[in-house]
Order: structure tokens, then C-alpha cells, then sequence
């Protein structure tokens, strides 16, 4: 099914393998791959090596920092919603982009329904891989729920009132 | 006060198609209960006992007479006919029907009204002084900066799915009416030796089931710099605040786990990060914002002159000088006062005003008070801007309304929450405790006689009704399923804040006005020459009143 939803309003199918929590590497298949950053940490070097673009799935209880000086291989980074509720990814996906200036692919992966997309991108998440039993298309209205914003965030709809002088 | 412009309108209309949008989404099953929940916690919508319950916002407290106009109809239309003002300067429908609810929002938004962040757990309404920009002892008027927080945390990208609620408090005055002691984070306004503005800083405050007094994180933050540090604490908290225990999620359990020092120490590193990055606020904005702001347009007044006819009044009249003494403050403005409408008449639950009540107050806010009102985390009303040469006028208007009970910081005015007739939470009944309070005491020279005494009922211990910070607190419990009350003794908000101490085994709620009688009677025989029922146990501590009220064989 095509379940993933980017900022430009595009569905698609999600041609990234996540690899699940304590697979091993030789289990792993051919193809484009997204690892825990547990298995990232050890086998960065093998990874690296392998055939195909590589990316890390990091877990909410997890700090994104630990990449900081190794974010120039890595063309996707994934951050985990255990549940919608959780929100510490949100902080994870600003200091990626705003303190250590991550530049590709930013996804939402787990829990992620149509009612968060909105804020998700405000901090710099640039696609959305939605719950298997949420169709991505229902769900391209969410990047335009609000036409304004106070504060500043990674990513603005228009200048945010806080910091706009007219 | 604030007015919207057309920025703050788009984002309340988008708001409300958002909601209406989630609400239809709900009701055709393609929400799960568990999705919606946050979403309706968010527009301030529980499920409670009885039927939902609708908190709408007053940021801060203030409300505009048109805006409280449209609540009295909203109480009228969709309700029964009744609001409950709440301690976080709030009101609450108790019985609207959920298929109302985008329509009741939609009818709030036409007066720039909503729900917004009034549950959930994200930052909530800011609250603040009743009296700013009126009080003789402010420092700064807390209004504004109430006003930019609260644009500041409206909607906020990153801090919508906290570990748990997050409430703010500004105060602008020497003397704190704020409670900024008791919140996950205080702020107080000051001034710097160079006469700059900024705040001291106090994190991790609370009352609930672990209450702690707030920890001092920094003496003077350059007012500039509120928002990029206010960003540090949320996300040091966000990031690290226990997810796996509601009851150990707030803030103040995290600072406690951590220590003060690692607290600040990550908060500091956070700060120095975000605030090379974050724009202030363009000047502008916080400029209109202040604008909103201005003292009234007082007219000039002969105040000695009538202060002279206000004397001869109470002279004459009994009543209306023990309305004055209890219900009228002194105003920075010479020749004006402050005015506080009791909504705490004996047998109606404390902080309940019906629709005609409310238009009465519009009405009287327009006549005597350039249109204002503001709420108060005591749960009464405030009219701030009143003629002293107009009070007697005004108490006679009130007075028909049933709104000029002269005990405002007596025994009878009762802070307390909705408890068991209406909140799923409860252990006990607090509605009917205060009325049984109030119905025992009710003799006006005997509570002007005690003086001031703050009597805080909480139906469990979430303590909405803060009973940690009462002089005497109340606390429901339950007891192998039956309704129970804890007294606790000594709490008080403000500078010197303290926590209350427990009094002993519980009791059985018709036992409860005897125990009051009791702590009231050891205070009265025993007081010194104008020693406040506070200062009396502060000076004699727990014990007397533990020998007196346990004396004969202990209730269980
Ligand atoms: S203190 Fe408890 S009973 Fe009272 S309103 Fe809060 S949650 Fe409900």
C-alpha cells in the first residue's frame, strides 16, 4: 500500500527496508536500509560498506546527538513514535535540524496519524510514514491546517507572528 | 486587554475547522477513543461523570463584558443554565453535549473566545495577578507577558505531547497573588539595579500528590531572553521528564531526580544553544502587545472628597461598610477601588455563577469598570476599575444579584473543586462540604471576627481545589469505598508559601463542621492581639489543635 506522505503533498511507496529492533546485520536484506541506531553504533563501518544508501532509525528514548560528526553517510534519518503521545521526537527532529544542521531526509515512522503531521513538520520532519491502517491520503490535508504560526519552529508556514514586525 | 488582530482570528478559525473536522471524524468511528482523547483534551473537552465537561480558556484571567455575555449564553443554550469559574482563573460547562461542542467553539470564536490547551498535556492557560495593572505594589504589569506565553505556547510544535500538563504563572507584584510558588514554572517580575525589566525564574513547584515549593533556577532573566529560556525548560523537561508514571511525570519530580545543580546545568547548556538561534520578539510585537494594555482612562477625582461621603456611607450603613472592609480594595488610582464579586454565597457550589449572574456583571462592568472583568483563582470575580464615589451604587446592583457576600478571604470563601458530583476522579464530595461549612458559620460577625482564614477543599489528590496551600485544607479520600476527609492545617500561598501538615485520621464528612468549629474555637481562645488564624499556627504549631479536635475518642 502506499502509505508515505511527504511534504509536498506527494503519496508514495515507501522503498526504505526499516529493520526491526535487534535484527542482525546477515539477516538483513539487499536493498535500501534503515537500522536502529543500536546496530548503527556497532556496525557502522560494515553498513557503510554495504551495497545501497543506508539510514538510522532512532528510538524516542534515544538522543539524536550521539550522530553528531556522523550524519555525512546517512541519506535518511527515522524518528520513532511508540505512541502519537509520546513527544520526544519532536525535540530530536529540531536539534537534528536546527544544532547539528541535518540536511536529508527527515520520517516519522510508528505511531503517526494525520492529526500530528502538521506539528511534526513544523520541526523539520519531511515525510511521514503513516500507521499501516491510516491511508497517507486521507491524510494531505494535515500539512495545511493552519495558515499561520506564533513561534518559530524548524520549519514556518509564513514569518511567525512573534517574530514578524508589520 | 488583548485584541485579536486578524492573525490571532485565522488561527482560532482554523482551529475550530480542525476540531469540527476531528469531532465528525470521531463520531463516524475513524478516530479510536485513545486518538480522539488527546485531540478533545486539547479543545479542553473531558468525559466525566455525568456528561462532558468543557473547560473554556481565560487567558490570565480577563475577560471583556462582551466576551462574558457570550458565556452566559453559551450556559444558557447548550448548558443548564449555570458556569463554574475554576482555580486556574477558568470556566467550565459541566453538561454540554459532545455534537455541540465544534458549534459552542464556533460561537466562542465570534468574541475571540476558545478552548485551547485548557487540558492535555502541554502548556496550559497562563495564569496571573487579578490585580495587575491596578495593585499599589506591582512591579510591572504581568499582562503582557502573560499575553506573549501565551502566543508563544498557542499551538506550540515541539511541546504538544509533554510528559504531562505544564502550567506557567506570572506575577508582577511585590506580594505574590500568583501562586508562581506552587507551578511547574513561576515567574516573578523584576527589576535589576540598572532598572531593567526580567523575572526570576522558579521551576518545578506544585501541589497533587508530591507537593513541593518551586526551586529558584535563576535570579534574572533579561525579559528579552523569556521565550528562548522558557524553550530550554520545556525541552530539557520534554526530553527527560518520566513517561512511564503519570504520577511521577511532572516537572518537579524530574528536577528532584536530577538535583537542582544538573537541572539548571542542563537547562543552562540548552539555553546557550537555542538563544543564538531563536529571533526575539520583533519589538514591535511585544510593543502592540503592551499597547493592549493601558491604564484606564481614569477620570480626575476629588479623592479626599469622596473618601469623606464613602466614610459617612459605611458610618450609616453596617452592611455596606462590612462590604467594603472585606470585598473593596485599595487602587493604585487615587478615587478608585477594586471590587471583588463573591461568587461564594452560602449554598451554591463556590465558583458557580448562572447565565444571569454573568450578565449582570457584563452590565455592571460597563457602567462602573470600562467593560472588565477578571477572574480569580480564588474563584470570584473582579471588577478592578470602579469610582469610589460609585460603590455604594454598585453594591446595591450586586447585592440584588446576589453577588455581594461580604467575606472575600473569610472562612466562606471556599476554594473548591468540582469534586464527586461531577469530576470521575474523585474520592469524595468537596460541594457539599463547603456548603455544610458555610451553613454552619454563616454568622457574618463571627467570620469578620476570625478574620482571614483561606479553607481549601480537594475531592482527591490531584488538590484542584489546593488544599496544600489552604489555611485549612480539605482532602477527600476514600475509605474501603466510603467518603472520607483528611483536614490538613498551616498551608499558605503567596511569598511565604507553605504546604500544610495533616492533622490526623480522617473523617466522616457530617463530622467535618465540628472539626472546623474545633481548630476555630482552640484559635479563638488562645490568639494574641491581632494574630491572624495563620500566624496562630505557625506560632503554636500542629500539636494543640491535634489534642483539641482528638480529644475525645478519635472518628475513623
Ligand atoms: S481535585 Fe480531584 S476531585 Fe477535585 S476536580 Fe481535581 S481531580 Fe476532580
Amino acid at each position: 500500500m502506499q502509505n508515505l506522505l511527504s511534504t509536498d503533498g506527494r503519496v508514495a511507496d515507501d522503498d526504505w527496508i526499516l529493520l526491526e529492533k535487534e535484527t542482525p546485520l546477515q539477516d538483513a536484506p539487499a536493498g535500501d536500509l534503515i537500522v536502529p541506531l543500536a546496530l548503527w553504533r556497532e556496525s557502522r563501518e560494515t553498513l557503510l560498506g554495504r551495497d545501497g544508501r543506508i539510514g538510522v532509525l532512532v528510538y524516542s528514548d534515544e538522543q539524536v546527538e550521539e550522530l553528531d560528526g556522523q550524519l555525512e553517510g546517512l541519506s535518511i534519518i527515522a524518528l520513532d513514535f511508540p505512541v502519537f503521545s509520546d513527544g520526544r521526537s519532536y525535540s530530536n527532529a529540531r536539534i537534528l535540524r536546527e544544532r547539528m544542521h541535518y540536511r536529508g531526509e527527515l520520517r516519522a515512522v510508528g505511531d503517526v496519524l494525520r492529526d500530528q503531521i502538521f506539528l511534526m513538520r513544523r520541526c523539520g520532519f519531511d515525510s511521514f510514514a503513516l500507521r499501516a491502517d491510516r491511508p497517507a491520503s486521507l491524510a494531505t490535508t494535515a500539512l495545511t491546517d493552519f495558515r499561520h504560526a506564533y513561534q518559530q519552529a524548524t520549519i514556518d508556514p509564513g514569518t511567525p507572528l512573534l517574530t514578524r514586525s508589520d | 486587554m488583548y485584541r485579536y488582530d486578524s492573525f490571532d482570528q485565522n488561527m482560532l478559525a482554523d482551529r475550530v475547522e480542525q476540531f469540527r473536522d476531528q469531532t465528525a471524524r470521531y463520531l463516524r468511528g475513524e478516530l479510536s477513543d485513545a486518538e480522539f482523547r488527546p485531540l478533545r483534551l486539547q479543545n479542553g473537552l473531558y468525559v466525566q461523570r455525568l456528561a462532558p465537561m468543557l473547560r473554556v480558556a481565560i487567558p490570565y484571567g480577563m475577560l471583556e463584558s462582551r466576551q462574558l455575555r457570550m458565556l452566559a449564553q453559551i450556559a444558557r443554550r447548550y448548558d443548564k443554565g449555570y458556569g463554574h469559574f475554576s482555580t486556574r482563573q477558568n470556566i467550565q460547562f459541566n453538561w454540554p453535549r459532545l455534537e455541540d461542542v465544534p458549534e459552542i467553539l464556533a460561537d466562542l470564536a465570534t468574541v475571540d473566545m476558545h478552548a485551547i490547551q485548557t487540558s492535555g498535556n502541554c502548556i496550559r492557560n497562563v495564569t496571573a495577578d487579578q490585580y495587575s495593572g491596578v495593585a499599589r505594589d506591582e512591579v510591572e504589569d504581568a499582562r503582557p507577558w502573560c499575553e506573549l506565553i501565551r502566543q508563544w505556547s498557542t499551538f506550540h510544535p515541539e511541546f504538544s505531547f509533554l510528559p504531562r500538563k505544564f502550567k506557567i504563572a506570572v506575577s508582577g507584584s511585590r506580594s505574590d497573588r500568583a501562586a508562581v510558588k506552587v507551578h511547574d514554572i513561576g515567574l516573578e517580575l523584576l527589576k535589576n539595579a540598572n532598572g531593567e525589566t526580567g523575572f526570576r525564574v522558579l521551576v518545578g513547584g506544585g501541589l497533587g500528590r508530591t507537593p513541593l515549593i518551586g526551586t529558584v533556577v535563576r535570579e534574572f532573566l533579561p525579559a528579552d531572553e523569556l521565550l528562548s529560556y522558557l524553550e530550554a525548560i520545556l525541552r530539557v523537561y520534554n526530553r527527560a521528564g518520566r513517561r512511564d508514571n503519570i504520577y511521577k511525570a511532572r516537572i518537579k519530580i524530574l528536577v528532584k531526580a536530577l538535583g537542582e545543580q544538573e537541572f539548571s546545568a542542563r537547562v543552562e547548556r540548552e539555553w546557550q544553544d537555542i538563544r543564538g538561534r531563536m529571533d526575539p520578539v520583533a519589538p514591535e510585537r511585544m510593543a502592540r502587545i503592551k499597547a493592549c494594555f493601558p491604564s484606564q482612562p481614569y477620570a480626575s477625582i476629588d479623592a479626599a472628597a469622596s473618601k469623606d461621603i464613602l466614610t459617612q456611607q459605611r458610618a450609616a450603613d453596617r452592611a455596606f461598610d462590612r462590604w467594603l472592609s472585606r470585598n473593596v480594595l485599595e487602587h493604585r488610582q487615587p478615587g478608585y477601588a477594586i471590587v471583588t464579586v463573591s461568587l461564594k454565597p452560602t449554598g451554591i457550589a463556590p465558583g458557580d455563577a448562572t447565565d444571569h449572574q454573568m450578565e449582570v456583571v457584563a452590565e455592571l462592568a460597563d457602567a462602573y469598570s470600562f467593560g472588565e472583568i477578571r477572574v480569580t483563582h480564588e474563584q470570584n470575580l473582579v471588577l478592578a476599575d470602579v469610582r469610589e464615589d460609585k460603590l455604594r451604587e454598585l453594591w446595591h446592583r450586586l447585592r440584588e444579584a446576589g453577588l455581594a457576600t461580604p467575606n472575600i478571604g473569610l472562612l466562606t470563601d471556599i476554594i473548591c473543586c468540582p469534586g464527586g458530583d461531577f469530576c470521575s476522579l474523585a474520592n469524595a464530595k468537596s460541594i457539599p462540604v463547603a456548603e455544610a461549612i458555610q451553613r454552619r458559620f454563616d454568622d457574618l460577625d463571627y467570620l469578620h471576627d476570625l478574620g482571614e482564614i483561606e479553607l481549601n477543599i480537594s475531592g482527591c489528590m490531584n488538590a484542584c481545589g489546593h488544599h496544600h496551600v489552604g489555611h485549612i485544607g480539605i482532602l477527600g479520600v476514600d475509605k474501603k469505598g466510603a467518603e472520607f476527609y483528611q483536614v490538613l492545617l498551616g498551608g499558605s500561598q503567596g511569598n511565604q508559601a507553605s504546604l500544610a501538615t495533616i492533622l490526623g485520621p480522617s473523617f466522616a464528612h457530617d463530622a467535618i463542621p465540628d472539626v472546623i468549629a474545633k481548630i476555630l474555637g482552640l484559635y479563638v481562645s488562645r490568639r494574641e492581639q491581632g494574630e491572624t488564624f495563620l500566624e496562630f499556627t505557625r506560632r503554636v504549631g500542629i500539636e494543640p489543635f491535634r489534642e483539641s479536635v482528638y480529644a475525645k475518642p478519635a472518628q475513623h
